[in-house]
């Protein structure tokens, strides 16, 4: 029942996704594919943060190493089709070294130094002129072509980036399905259990991190080729906190969570900004909304289903146990 | 009498002053329940974390069927056949119950490249039911285990230590918190088990009850010391344990 009315919504998902672009205008697909991309880089912190349990605000830091190296390749004349995986390469390693201190240090000291960590490279990016172009960044980043077929309008390049969000969640399902998944999840719940049954913390815990840095290192290279100009500005600490903010809000540990996180973290303040009344307060409001959101939701939109099957198990509970009371009393 | 299973030599662990292990020495034969008493503060737990890799002793040597493991962490005692569970329950509360059993002996199947291409119950489905069987726990397989009665928790818990086959498993207090009612049951399974699977186990256990009826041989520890072993009948009879621990 529940694959079936996962296929389903997949289905309807699908359908819905290749759609939507035939009813927006232009700047409307060149935000389906900001989301999509942002879904791809929420994806992989999902996995670090909901499902393995590590604290990590640097997540911005990876975004930006795929975007430049893309962009960087792209410019010394690389195919983006070599770029892209070269981006998810050097960011699963990077992530791989930045999942050490997760060895050594835990909760709020981890989240910290990831977020020196994002610091160290957005200096970098901004101060290695040479490389990255510093503050002025890199420009006129072309759009790959696809044997031969231009992907230079939005539509097209909207359609790349829903394959490519499609291939890497397919990926990402698959891994949450195999025994992978089970020992991220039981490192997340109880790290000492899970290494007295053999499970490797160090293992499982530099991996967490470097899948995830990957996922966002194609998610930068994917970004780079979208806005086709790219600075230091959006790699900083406060992305990285809007990406986590993301996936807490869409639900951590919940597959489809970092698709509805992005679309709270991308589309919503967007959508705001054009309805009558809150315009001039879309920032305030989407801020608001978060509050709401965390104060009632702690974990995140998708748990909702679950609350109410909670309180709907409780509620029978009760009703079984007064019936059984009451039986006793008669007789 | 064959090589012991378990070989722990005059192992020692202080805290500053206080000798919490005072020369602890006593080995465990395949197929033995060997069982540790003594009153709180006698030393039981850090001698079981010691033995476990939790913490480094002192001094001392740890041998698993003559093999030096005295350094070791619980990653590794693992992987040599060790299983264990804790004195406070240890499941995996949003997992579902095959799923805790699953996780536990998965890291067993195979590299752990090798892991990423197998199916979600790394082949271990068959001999998940088959210890959910024998634990009665059928009904709840597929609940949360965070769902469960506290109970049924502590079965899982001590189902988890038994899925990857080990040669030694370390029961804490494996009677702790569990209703009175079911603590015969509970050492029924045991004994079950151990018929079942020829596995030696160490038990630290408050219940005396449980601990004579269940084990074949008893170590008493006070304040870090051995102070005798012997069987249950051995125990009950020796006047020192009585007048230190058990009473009369």
């Amino acid at each position: 029942m529940k694959t079936r009315c996962l296929i389903l919504f997949t289905a309807i998902a699908a359908a819905a996704l290749l759609a939507a672009p035939h009813f927006l205008k232009s700047y409307g697909i060149y935000l389906l594919s900001y989301w999509l991309i942002y879904t791809i880089a929420t994806m992989g912190l999902n996995l670090t943060v909901g499902y393995a349990g590590q604290k990590s605000l640097g997540h911005a830091a990876f975004l930006g190493i795929g975007a430049y190296t893309v962009a960087i390749l792209l410019k010394a004349g690389v195919s983006f089709w070599l770029g892209l995986p070269a981006a998810a390469l050097l960011c699963f390693a990077v992530g791989l070294v930045l999942g050490f201190p997760a060895l050594r240090v835990q909760t709020i000291y981890l989240a910290f130094a990831t977020l020196g960590f994002n610091t160290a490279v957005w200096l970098l990016i901004r101060n290695e002129e040479w490389l990255t172009g510093g503050t002025f960044g890199i420009n006129n980043i072309a759009r790959p072509e696809f044997f031969g077929y231009s992907l230079e309008g939005n539509l097209a390049y909207y359609h790349l980036v829903l394959g490519i969000t499609v291939l890497m969640g397919l990926k990402l399902w698959i891994l949450l399905r195999s025994p992978w998944g089970k020992a991220f999840t039981a490192l997340r719940d109880n790290a000492i259990r899970a290494e007295s049954l053999g499970i490797s913390v160090r293992g499982y815990t530099l991996l967490s991190f470097a899948i995830g840095a990957a996922y966002a290192g194609v998610a930068g290279g994917l970004f780079a080729s979208l806005v086709q100009f790219i600075e230091p500005g959006p790699f900083t600490v406060a992305a990285s906190i809007m990406m986590y903010l993301m996936v807490v809000v869409g639900g951590p540990g919940y597959f489809l969570g970092p698709v509805l996180g992005a679309a709270v973290g991308v589309v919503l303040p967007e959508w705001l900004r054009d309805v009558p009344g809150v315009a001039n307060w879309y920032l305030p409001a989407f801020g608001a909304a978060v509050v709401v959101l965390m104060v009632w939701l702690p974990d995140g939109l998708l748990s909702i289903p679950d609350r109410l099957k909670a309180r709907r198990e409780a509620r029978e509970a009760s009703a079984a146990r007064t019936a059984a009371a009451r039986k006793e009393v008669l007789q | 009498m064959s090589q012991p299973l378990l070989k722990v030599s005059d192992l020692r662990k202080s805290y500053g002053a206080i000798r919490a292990v005072d020369g602890v020495s006593f080995e465990v034969q395949p197929g033995e329940i060997f069982g540790v008493i003594g009153p709180n503060g006698s030393g039981k737990t850090t001698l079981f974390n010691s033995m476990l890799g939790q913490i480094q002793p002192d001094t001392g040597r740890i041998e698993l069927q003559g093999e030096d493991v005295t350094h070791l962490g619980p990653l590794q005692l693992n992987r040599r056949g060790v299983g264990r569970t804790f004195q406070t329950l240890q499941v995996f509360g949003k997992m579902s119950v095959r799923d805790n059993l699953i996780v536990a002996a998965q890291e067993h199947q195979g590299s752990m490249l090798r892991r990423l291409f197998m199916p979600g119950d790394s082949g271990l489905g068959a001999k998940a039911d088959a210890l959910i069987d024998q634990f009665r726990i059928r009904h709840v397989a597929d609940k949360k285990a965070g769902q469960l009665s506290y109970g049924q928790q502590k079965l899982v818990d001590i189902g988890m230590a038994f899925m990857s086959d080990p040669d030694l498993v370390l029961l804490d207090e494996p009677c702790a918190g569990v209703n009175p009612s079911l603590v015969g049951g509970l050492s029924r399974l045991l004994k079950e088990l151990n018929q079942s699977r020829r596995g030696s186990f160490v038990v630290i256990e408050h219940n005396m009850d449980f601990v004579m009826d269940l084990c074949h041989r008893i170590m008493v520890m006070v304040e870090g010391k051995v102070m005798a072993i012997g069987t249950p009948a051995e125990i009950r009879a020796n006047k020192q344990v009585l007048d230190a621990y058990l009473g009369s």
